[in-house]
């Protein structure tokens, strides 16, 4: 078993002063999270409270008419504990329209919608509120690509995109994130009854074991099987990273000049700052 | 003789070199303060470092009728700077660059001999390679110059050493990375080690400054260091934030260390050469 344990002090320190420097740095001073209730978006808003103070840290809650009550009541736990200013809004009556539109609408579809809605209302309130949008996609999910492009993805930073899903627990329970939060079933919420792991298939426990191997130590597909991967899991799993490649670019542009956005013409997000 | 060696771990802002050049002052007022006799800069001090197509605009002669070099050659008289910045030269190639200031004068420029072009860096995609490695004489003995990757391999600092540096300044901008359930990063005690093992292995100073704060997701971890001749740690900034670390260095250490410990006087560098000629001949 590869060990994916992290020192969550010196986490704790790196990630609170990203966030601090990325938010200031451009001249803000705050910070909007969409708190789902579920612990990605639990431990973004704990990091964000560390970095800028409770008062700066705007949280939304976007429920939908199916949403679970648990959802609600996690986040407001949060909301609670960490005293952040904080705002619901039900998003049934934006998103029923389009879904409406559709009877024959699959879940995927309904989920990415809704996904799309909450990315709407979260960059309305950051101009509202004057912070920035705080990204809450792990490490996991950005590598199998289990996302909505342009919703849940969106964002100005993400404090815990070089974290996998086990590893965000870890720092969880050492920033004092209730236990109910940590312990539950990862969950989009975007339907009844859905479970990351149900969906997905596999363990997050398992699935980081070998994306650790995978990506950071740079195992080859028949080294992980030779460390007791099954065979057809690894290459599920590589062939979900491959084809979700999209998910974590720009679109490429199609060059014709000497000088394209996105080829050569580089530079930082941070240039002059 | 004793040396005040002072290392500034400061943040830039990325291609702001006006902006640069005002915390060089402030840090070097500050030093001057303590009475610092030298005072250490890190790599791409004047300019931050992921530059990728800013290179052209940050670039800077080390000359008196620069805008930029003209106010840290003036504050040289006060005390040493070694000042990082890019270095153009007449032919228009961009060098990541070290120079030694001192009265007014520069003593010496080194250009980056090493870059990385691997992983999450990209030097050589937008900088010209050094071609030299040299010792040169300042008011407190010989020294040696290397930024960052330079002294990830082994042959500069022992270039340096056989060409009689006894101080070795080293400078990085090194992002932070390799977190594990250890308290120090991996980027860290990999440099710390080989800081270590060089001022041991070379009975000299070593001393390396490190930048700290953000460009986009990257952290400079910062945690300044200076090694005596024994390879004892005799200075360590913090890690992450900005500091002002300062050590004094007793130089008459080097000549205690070397008559315990002879490695410089017993190095068999015609050895050296002649296995060097025959391996790289091999064909």
């Amino acid at each position: 078993m590869a060990d994916l344990t992290i020192n969550t002090d010196v986490a704790r320190e790196i990630l609170t002063g990203f966030i601090r420097s990325e938010v200031t740095r451009v001249g803000y001073s705050r910070a909007v999270i969409n708190l789902s209730g579920g612990l990605d978006s639990a431990l973004s808003l704990v990091l964000a409270v560390e970095a800028l103070g409770a008062e700066n840290v705007f949280a939304l809650r976007l429920p939908y008419r199916t949403s679970s009550p648990d959802s609600l009541e996690h986040a407001q736990l949060l909301i609670d504990q960490f005293q952040v200013p904080s705002e619901t809004i039900d998003i049934s009556d934006m998103a029923d329209p389009l879904i409406r539109h559709d009877p024959n609408i699959s879940n995927v579809r309904k989920g990415n919608i809704l996904a799309r809605m909450r990315m709407i209302v979260l960059y309305d309130r950051t101009e509202v509120f004057k912070g920035l949008p705080i990204g809450t996609s792990n490490k996991t999910e950005i590598l199998l690509g289990y996302s909505t492009l342009w919703g849940d993805m969106a964002s100005a930073i993400n404090p815990i995109g070089d974290l996998y899903k086990t590893q965000v627990r870890q720092l969880s329970r050492a920033l004092d994130i209730p236990a109910p939060i940590i312990d539950k079933a990862p969950s989009a919420d975007l339907w009844a009854g859905q479970t990351d792991e149900g969906e997905l298939g596999f363990t997050y426990e398992r699935v980081d074991q070998l994306l650790y191997l995978l990506v950071d130590q740079r195992y080859s597909p028949q080294e992980c099987i030779e460390e007791g991967f099954d065979e057809k899991f690894v290459h599920t799993v590589i062939t979900r990273i491959r084809r979700n490649q999209f998910k974590r670019m720009m679109p490429p542009v199609a060059k014709l000049s000497n000088r394209t956005v996105g080829y050569d013409f580089l530079y930082l997000r941070d240039w002059g700052t | 003789m004793k040396l005040k060696l002072a290392l500034a771990q400061i943040s830039t802002k990325l291609g702001d070199v006006e902006s640069n050049l005002e915390k060089h002052l402030n840090y070097i007022e500050q030093a001057k303060s303590q009475r610092a006799d030298l005072l250490v800069f890190p790599e791409l001090s004047l300019t931050g470092y992921v530059l990728q197509d800013l290179v052209a605009s940050v670039a800077h002669k080390p000359t008196e009728d620069d805008p930029v070099f003209k106010h840290l050659l003036k504050a040289s008289h006060d005390l040493d700077l070694v000042i990082g910045f890019v270095d153009e030269d007449s032919r228009h190639r961009f060098y990541i660059a070290s120079a030694y200031l001192s009265g007014g004068k520069v003593l010496h420029v080194h250009h980056k001999v090493y870059l990385p072009t691997y992983g999450l860096f990209d030097e050589g995609r937008f900088f010209a390679w050094g071609d030299a490695v040299r010792s040169f004489d300042t008011r407190f003995g010989r020294v040696g110059l290397l930024i960052c990757e330079d002294f990830w391999h082994a042959s500069p600092p022992y270039l340096l050493w056989l060409d009689g540096a006894d101080i070795m300044l080293f400078s990085s901008a090194s992002p932070g990375r390799g977190l594990n359930d250890r308290e120090k990063l991996e980027s860290a005690r990999w440099v710390e080690r080989v800081s270590k093992a060089y001022a041991s292995m070379f009975t000299s100073f070593v001393a390396h400054c490190n930048r700290v704060g953000f460009e986009d997701g990257l952290l400079f971890w910062g945690g300044a260091t200076v090694n005596d001749p024994n390879g004892e740690l005799i200075a360590q900034g913090p890690y992450f934030e900005e500091a002002l670390t300062f050590a004094e260095l007793d130089l008459n250490q080097l000549r205690r260390t070397r008559a315990r410990l002879p490695l410089l006087r017993d190095e068999r560098t015609a050895l050296v050469q002649k296995e060097l000629n025959r391996i790289l001949s091999r064909g």
